[in-house]
């Protein structure tokens, strides 16, 4: 139900990322983090502080970071690798791909600062082609959280996890309404049962959901809200059974419409249930400076913008 | 371990595997493996402690990494032969469904091989992690890896030699193949090396050279290295060497790179190469 998720206030999930790292390595002793220097940034000075000896500096050195965690995944480690999103994917694809997917590494690439919410620094950070990059690479697990709890959650469960993974976060303050919820890769999370409309959100666009799906409550509109936090695998399963009672849907995502949830979503209901489906999500652009919810808004990641495309997939059924 | 003369007899043999292998499936690269043939065979049935029952992990083993896998091979000849995997297996190399790729790879499960590598400039990187943990598992063994001096042009292998030096570790003995030419031409044409040890000691490394074509020189510049274990210094050997050493006729150019030979080649090729072991 949806008065289920209420805010309990505000974190990033970077802060997320930073606790769980710091428990995982309290659960593990063969965890051990990499940072190009953004130990801060990425919230990993608390593990840093408590397992110096685990702790790697790389300095600003991404690729030479990528492959070094593949050598220590040889070794037994389970590395996590902390920097930018963009600097956790574009900057070194090709390390990613030969030495950790190809290899099969068991490397956790955590990437903070995804998407327009990375604020004023502008496009040269703010990746939103970082989900299709990792989606495309065969073997590898993505993971987009939408809070602190989250997040913290998914670290976790990554630590466990056997194989590579693409672990998505994001700079701001966001609200936190997930403390206590179960986490297991790939398994969506249902959110609210709802009639109407099919509403598929990853990331910080989840809470945009949750807002558009209580505002759509008013009108009498009733949303099956899906937080997908794994965009691959994907929950197939939770997707179709949505749709096959909604007839409809829109994906939610901060994120090139090219390569990320939506495409994902699309591919499986073109060759399993053909629904009508919006997508939310940047239409072809770069970003640019600006405060988080302002270039939410202006880039059409808004609630207004959730609000308007589940009206859209409505009229199309 | 085997002695020099005994090591040069293997080291033949692995020629013919070389020259026969790429002859077969018309592609592939003999030159480069020819000239690391000597290292390879030294590494192999003297110098390194390894288990060629394979464990990922390698804990406990002194392990070695190809960077320039394109010279998969030289490797791929002496891991069989030194009980990695069945020497009749190299027949397959390059060929479908075989476990013995163009590069070298994890994907299909070949014995002896611990990450892939192709796309140049990653290894030295990943040797290095592979060192760390080594010593974060108080495991004292050593970390060997093998470069092209033309994939020395790849900026990530000065991030990792940076990193190695900073973090003082001396477990890892990099080795640079310096026989001076690349795909296109020599490297002082393509994009000039400049004044290598400098700048290899420039980044705080202790530098040897080493012939690497020279049996008695390889053995001890090996043994020498690994010596430097403790010295809270990573070590790299400049190893010169002839690309095509051992087939006259792939001598003394860069372009054995990547060609096959014909059949009459291959004839002239093995009529010069000793079959010390017996052909797969």
């Amino acid at each position: 139900m949806l008065s289920d998720y209420q805010s309990s206030g505000k974190k990033g999930t970077r802060d997320g990322f930073g606790d769980g790292l710091h428990e995982a390595a309290v659960k593990n002793p063969e965890v051990v983090g990499l940072c190009a220097d953004l130990t801060g940034s990425l919230k990993m000075n608390k593990f840093k502080d408590a397992y110096p000896d685990r702790f790697f500096q790389v300095g600003i050195a991404e690729a030479n970071m990528m492959s070094l965690a593949a050598g220590l995944a040889i070794g037994g480690k389970v590395p996590f690798t902390g920097t930018f999103a963009n600097f956790s994917t574009g900057r070194v694809y090709d390390q990613i791909r030969q030495s950790i997917a190809y290899s099969d590494k068991n490397v956790k690439i955590c990437a903070s600062h995804a998407g327009l919410t990375l604020g004023e620094d502008g496009a040269t950070h703010q990746i939103l082609e970082d989900v299709g990059m990792m989606n495309m690479l065969p073997g590898m697990t993505v993971i987009n959280t939408c809070d602190y709890h989250q997040t913290k959650a998914a670290t976790l469960a990554i630590a466990e996890y056997e194989g590579p993974v693409y672990l998505r976060f994001g700079r701001p303050a966001w609200p936190m309404f997930m403390e206590d919820k179960p986490f297991v890769i790939g398994k969506a999370i249902h959110m609210n049962e709802g009639s109407d409309v099919t509403i598929v959100a990853t990331g910080h666009m989840v809470w945009q959901s949750l807002e558009a799906a209580r505002s759509l409550a008013k009108e009498g509109i009733t949303v099956d809200l899906l937080n997908i936090h794994t965009i691959k695998p994907l929950d197939d399963e939770a997707i179709l059974k949505s749709v096959g009672k909604t007839g409809c849907i829109v994906t939610a995502e901060e994120h090139q419409r090219n390569g990320g949830l939506g495409s994902c979503v699309a591919n499986l209901l073109g060759s399993k249930l053909p629904t009508p489906q919006e997508l939310v999500a940047v239409n072809d652009s770069f970003g640019e400076s600006g405060k988080p919810t302002d270039l939410l808004d202006k880039y059409g990641l808004s609630v207004d913008d959730v609000i308007a495309a589940a009206k859209r997939a409505i009229a199309r059924k | 371990m085997a002695e020099i003369a005994e090591l040069n007899k293997i080291a033949s043999q692995v020629r013919r595997d070389i020259v026969r292998m790429v002859h077969a499936v018309s592609s592939g690269h003999p030159g480069g493996s020819l000239g690391c043939a000597d290292l390879l065979t030294a590494l192999y049935f003297n110098h390194l402690e390894h288990d060629p029952s394979f464990n990922m992990d390698g804990k406990g083993e002194d392990l070695f990494f190809l960077s320039n896998g394109h010279i998969s091979p030289v490797w791929y000849s002496v891991l069989a032969r030194s009980g990695y995997f069945p020497v009749a297996e190299l027949a397959t190399f390059r060929h479908i469904n075989s476990r013995l790729q163009g590069h070298p790879a994890t994907h299909e499960h070949l014995p002896g091989i611990r990450i892939a590598s192709g796309s140049l400039g990653q290894g030295l990187s990943a040797a290095t992690g592979v060192a760390q943990a080594k010593k974060l598992n108080g495991d004292d063994k050593m970390v060997y890896i093998l470069m092209g001096d033309g994939e020395l042009q790849e900026g990530q292998v000065w991030e990792a030699a940076m990193y190695a030096a900073h973090h003082k570790c001396d477990n890892v003995v990099a080795i640079v193949d310096w026989n001076g030419r690349q795909i296109d031409g020599d490297t002082k044409d393509v994009m000039s090396l400049g004044d290598l040890p400098a700048k290899w000691k420039a980044f705080g490394w202790h530098v040897m050279e080493m012939d690497g074509n020279d049996m008695s020189s390889v053995v001890s510049g090996l043994q020498a290295a690994k010596a430097r274990s403790g010295s809270e210094q990573p070590t790299v050997i400049l190893m010169r060497t002839e690309m095509g050493k051992g087939v006259d006729f792939m001598e003394g150019t860069h372009k054995w790179h990547g060609v096959a030979p014909n059949d009459e080649q291959l004839a002239d090729a093995l009529s010069q190469l000793e079959e010390s072991q017996g052909d797969y």
